[in-house]
């Protein structure tokens, strides 16, 4: 490792080994997670020897499938579904300066800050008064809501970025609003909203507390199936399946990741 | 010159609303001519963009009209109007090869993508960068970007050529030799160009004609030795070159002509015809360079004479600094080499000459 003189914490001796100690406190329990998913004994917790078993019973389980379909479904409708809205909401913010501007970009991700819990009851309590019937559809809307804003922060970055003259350019050699949307705004913001659908993709994925309260009969995703398995017993099948969404997540955190970076 | 392309009659464009508004410009007159390097220029906020801007249709006039060879542009969008623009951060398409920049304005007028290839690669020849048609923008260096600009801005064929300061991102040197290469292709073109800039020289070195701008309003519309030599305003001769400004009263002149009698005595005459309703109080303005030094021993009773308090010597010239007494310091540049005698020393006594079609009278 490098180590830069300049920077007066070098110059702490325990360095190394707080450092050491930080990562394995945030990793540890990962690992062991994975280790344990290839565990031979049905009790989770002691090591008898290697085996891919629990992930066949888990590939296997109608149960673990559906709610894998479930999820999949919420994800990948809530993302195209905040995409676009985010989509639109970044365009209308970079378009020149109105009153309010400021209250308005703080509303839009404000529910970043909300409490989850309080969305999920809110949300709730909504659809009920509503009388809408929950299953599947209010999940899917209550996702869609939470995803935008982690949608729009990345595309908005992107706006941003982007040089006005470039869009004055397009129409300045004919091309009319759309045609300079298409062939200039859009190719030049698509790494921008690819980033941001990844990153709602696995929020998404990942929720865990508002599907548990806006979801009904037939609409278990894959953390509130998980989560059953938990209250009857801790067995390496339930490791099975969380390493496999931890390997759905760091792809897709990945590939956001890389795309955000891509520059011209 | 032949015909009017661009005319702006009493253009007005306020920005904002209320207490907020400001005005970028106040009734502006102009008519531009087909095939003229046609410059506009003034400091920051003078709305010589703003000018450009409505011409190129991304401003809308609060009030007045622009016509394009009398045709009303006012209420046609950028991409309905035949004018191309160099913007000042170049606006290169970033995710587009340097070819598909040239042919997007040809693709998007409907021109098949073949002739618009060739029309692409005459252009890259023109502009001197035939090679460079696969890469992309961020491959090329600053002046390198600019011709590329120019080069899309021209591909159309536009009937005129708007240019957004577009030199200002270059270094000195560069800058040189883009205003040669600017003006080399506004001759081979014959395309009308009209040209922001802040730039005094730039303007000077290329332009046929010049605007000179300032709040808002065009002072002064003429060649750039007509403004440079007959400035008609205060603002127009101090932000071009130097000058040195003397308030006087108008008089008669004899045979037929006007003189300013300085507040020392001392009569000027004038060979500028003024208007017989100009009277009382007047400034004049006179370039260093027009006015020379003589012992005071030779100078005339009706001559300007002064101390010679600074001397700077720039090797081409010598600037001489001279205390007038009363009211003000009057600056004289003198060429060295030439044959005049131009060796005063620091406190000496001297008479200053002027050649009379060198005095001019400013607007009020």
């Amino acid at each position: 490792m490098k180590v830069d003189a300049s920077n007066p914490l070098w110059r702490f001796r325990g360095i190394t080994s707080t450092a050491m100690f930080f990562f394995a406190y945030l990793y540890l329990p990962i690992v062991v997670l994975i280790a344990l998913s290839f565990n031979e004994n049905r009790l989770a917790t002691i090591w008898t020897g290697f085996t891919m078993d629990w992930y066949v019973t888990a590939l296997s389980n109608d149960d673990m499938l559906r709610a894998a379909q479930n999820s999949i479904v919420v994800a990948v409708s809530a993302t195209v579904l905040a995409t676009i809205a985010a989509t639109l909401a970044a365009m209308g913010m970079s378009r020149g300066r109105f009153k309010g501007e400021a209250g308005v970009s703080a509303m839009l991700v404000l529910p970043l800050l909300v409490p989850e819990i309080v969305t999920a009851i809110a949300t709730l309590l909504f659809f009920v008064a509503l009388g809408i019937k929950l299953g599947l559809l209010t999940v899917i809307i209550a996702h869609t809501v939470f995803c935008i804003p982690f949608a729009y922060l990345p595309i908005r970055a992107r706006l941003e970025g982007m040089d006005p003259a470039l869009v004055e350019a397009a129409n300045d050699l004919y091309a009319n609003e759309w045609k300079a949307f298409r062939r200039v705004t859009l190719p030049l913001l698509w790494p921008g909203i690819l980033s941001g659908a990844m990153l709602s993709f696995i929020i998404s994925l990942d929720d865990f507390v508002i599907s548990y309260f806006v979801g009904g009969a037939g609409s278990t995703t894959l953390p509130i199936y998980i989560f059953g398995m938990i209250r009857i017993g801790i067995t390496p099948e339930v490791n099975a399946v969380s390493a496999m969404m931890l390997i759905v997540s760091i792809v897709f955190v990945s590939i956001s990741f890389m795309i955000d970076r891509i520059r011209y | 010159m032949s015909e009017v392309v661009i005319s702006a009659r009493s253009v007005g464009k306020t920005f904002g609303s209320g207490a907020d508004k400001v005005t970028a410009l106040d009734s502006v007159s102009v008519d531009i001519f087909q095939n003229e390097f046609f410059t506009m220029l003034g400091p920051s906020g003078c709305g010589k963009t703003t000018l450009l801007r409505l011409i190129g249709g991304f401003e809308q006039a609060t009030s007045g009209q622009i016509l394009l060879e009398g045709k009303e542009l006012n209420d046609l969008p950028p991409f309905k109007r035949p004018i191309n623009t160099v913007f000042q951060s170049y606006a290169l398409f970033p995710h587009l090869t340097v070819k598909q920049n040239i042919t997007f304005g040809l693709e998007m007028q409907g021109i098949s993508r073949k002739d618009a290839g060739g029309r692409a690669d005459e252009m890259l020849e023109l502009v001197r960068l035939a090679e460079y048609g696969d890469r992309v923008p961020s491959q090329l260096s600053g002046g390198q970007q600019q011709r590329i600009a120019l080069a899309r801005a021209l591909a159309p064929a536009p009937k005129v050529l708007l240019l957004d300061e577009p030199l200002s991102a270059l270094d000195l040197k560069l800058r040189k030799e883009m205003q040669v290469e600017l003006k080399r292709l506004q001759t081979e073109t014959g395309i009308t160009f009209v040209f922001v800039t802040h730039d005094q020289e730039e303007a000077l070195a290329m332009s046929d004609r010049i605007a000179v701008m300032q709040s808002g309003e065009i002072l002064q519309i003429g060649a750039p030795r007509e403004i440079y030599e007959a400035p008609t305003h205060r603002f127009v001769a101090d932000f071009i070159g130097d000058s040195n400004f003397l308030v006087g009263d108008l008089v008669d002149g004899g045979a037929g002509k006007r003189a300013v009698k300085l507040s020392g005595g001392q009569v000027i005459a004038l060979t500028q015809e003024v208007s017989d309703q100009r009277t009382g109080e007047v400034t004049v303005s006179v370039r260093p360079e027009r006015l020379g030094l003589v012992a005071e021993s030779d100078a005339g009773a009706d001559q300007l004479t002064g101390t010679v308090s600074t001397i700077i010597y720039f090797g081409t010239d010598t600037t001489y600094q001279i205390d007038l007494g009363n009211e003000a310091l009057l600056t004289v540049r003198m060429q060295n080499g030439s044959g005049a005698k131009a060796d005063f020393a620091e406190g000496e006594r001297v008479g200053i000459t002027m050649s009379p079609d060198a005095i001019r009278v400013l607007a009020d």
